[in-house]
């Protein structure tokens, strides 16, 4: 059960070739310089790129297989995704985007008020802050009651405040509803913050050695976050 | 005086701008966001009137829509009478030298939304179909009203292709810009100004509407 994925691409710098599991009710995190491929793994296992060969399954059902020729389209992976920047649709509201698909409608309005929404429901995107946008898309991508939820660097473009807030958020969410999740990120506090276990990514390939760099002991000490400095918080990989 | 061009002309300039909306949006969304082979010979022919000379796709209609023809053919036998010479003729003829001058702006608009609304509307389980209505033409809307009202401006003004698909019959075919060119021609001036002068605050408002529609 869970999610795993067996993903090769060739892309215009370097080829991609990972191979990776999310047990089921776990975080995954991608880690990973820019441009290291993460977005193009999150955006294969969502469908909206097919991988030059491999196989992804999720709780056992294939969702793509090269040598089956089977590639279901991502209406058919029954999945949430969060995208980088935001991507609401500025013709709706925020509670028109939060249901646009949403199963249950009740729910829509439980998750305004969980992620505090419930004053701007009638507002459009552009009438309402960055984290409320990406509050907004997470509620939009839940919504739809996936029970796998990847999140491309949803935070990247908020503040740090912001940023601890929706994480806790998130987390807290994740842990009641029992959603594996796939999370992208560069940012090691981030990662460490809310992963089960962490895949660092460089040049499409997994590197452990990267992370061990940037979170050795050899590292200036300014530059290594305050979690890794910790022995509670443990690095799992 | 004769206003009754002035009415044709708006009436196959509505008809036709509905027309070729319907047709240009999903055609357009084809052209940005499908995957097909030869799309590029089908594109380089939608836009063919563009580069054609009026009377040269009138020839072309002329054929195309008489007796001979396919499309004559098939209006014959479904309809059975002919479509040369008569409204329903300059609909289609007006409609085919007019795809282009819709199709276009509307792919532009189409292929200046960001493309990972779409992508969002899929992930989020949305068909193709149904992002087309849902998301597409709701943030395509402003785009799609200004390429309605320069089609429509386009065909209120048709000259060629009328001439040579329906002629000059009174009551049917006989639209405003064939009507100013005849009165002119047996020198009747007077009624070739006025006619031009109810073209001239039409087209200047809708000219108008259309800045504002594509103003950001």
């Amino acid at each position: 059960m869970g999610l795993r994925a067996i993903l090769r691409k060739k892309t215009e710098y370097f080829s991609i070739d990972v191979d990776f599991f999310c047990p089921e009710g776990k975080t995954l995190v991608l880690i990973g310089p820019s441009g290291a491929g993460k977005t193009t793994i999150i955006r294969m296992l969502a469908g909206l790129d097919r991988p030059d060969d491999g196989r992804i399954t999720f709780r056992g059902k294939v969702i793509f297989d090269a040598d089956r020729d089977i590639c279901l389209p991502p209406q058919k992976r029954d999945l949430g995704y969060v995208f980088q920047d935001f991507t609401l649709f500025p013709h709706l509201t925020i509670h028109g985007n939060a249901s646009f698909a949403a199963k249950d409608k009740n729910d829509v309005d439980h998750l305004i008020n969980y992620f505090g929404l419930a004053h701007l429901r009638d507002r459009k995107p552009h009438q309402v802050s960055g984290g409320e946008r990406q509050r907004c898309a997470i509620c939009q991508a839940l919504a739809r009651r996936p029970d796998l939820l990847l999140l491309d660097e949803p935070f990247s473009a908020l503040d740090v405040v912001t940023r601890r807030g929706l994480r806790a958020e998130l987390k807290k969410i994740k842990e009641e509803r029992g959603l594996s999740v796939v999370f992208v990120t560069h940012d090691i506090h981030e990662a460490l913050f809310i992963a089960n276990s962490i895949l660092p990514i460089v040049d499409g390939k997994v590197d452990r050695d990267w992370l061990e760099h940037i979170t050795s002991p050899s590292s200036p000490r300014d530059a290594q976050p305050r979690a890794v400095r910790e022995p509670k918080l443990a690095l799992v990989y | 005086m004769d206003f009754l061009p002035l009415y044709l002309s708006a009436k196959l300039a509505v008809i036709t701008t509905s027309v070729l909306i319907l047709i240009s949006a999903p055609l357009a969304y084809a052209l940005v966001y499908a995957k097909w082979p030869g799309k590029f010979l089908f594109e380089a022919l939608v836009n063919l009137p563009i580069a054609l000379p009026p009377t040269v796709t009138g020839l072309y209609l002329l054929y195309l829509l008489g007796p001979q023809g396919y499309l004559g053919a098939i209006w014959k036998e479904v309809f059975g009478g002919t479509l040369l010479f008569t409204f329903a003729g300059i609909v289609i003829a007006t409609a085919v030298y007019n795809l282009p001058f819709a199709v276009q702006p509307i792919k532009a608009t189409f292929e200046k939304i960001d493309p990972r609304l779409r992508e969002n509307a899929y992930v989020l389980g949305i068909s193709p179909v149904a992002t087309f209505f849902r998301v597409m033409i709701p943030n395509c809307i402003n785009g799609i009203a200004a390429a309605a009202i320069l089609v429509f401006l386009h065909s209120l003004g048709a000259f060629g292709v009328v001439l040579m698909v329906g002629g000059s019959i009174s009551g049917e075919t006989r639209v405003a810009s064939i009507a100013i060119y005849e009165a002119v021609e047996t020198m009747n001036f007077s009624e070739a100004w006025i006619l031009s002068l109810a073209f001239l605050p039409v087209s200047y408002f809708l000219l108008l509407l259309v800045n504002r529609l594509t103003r950001r």
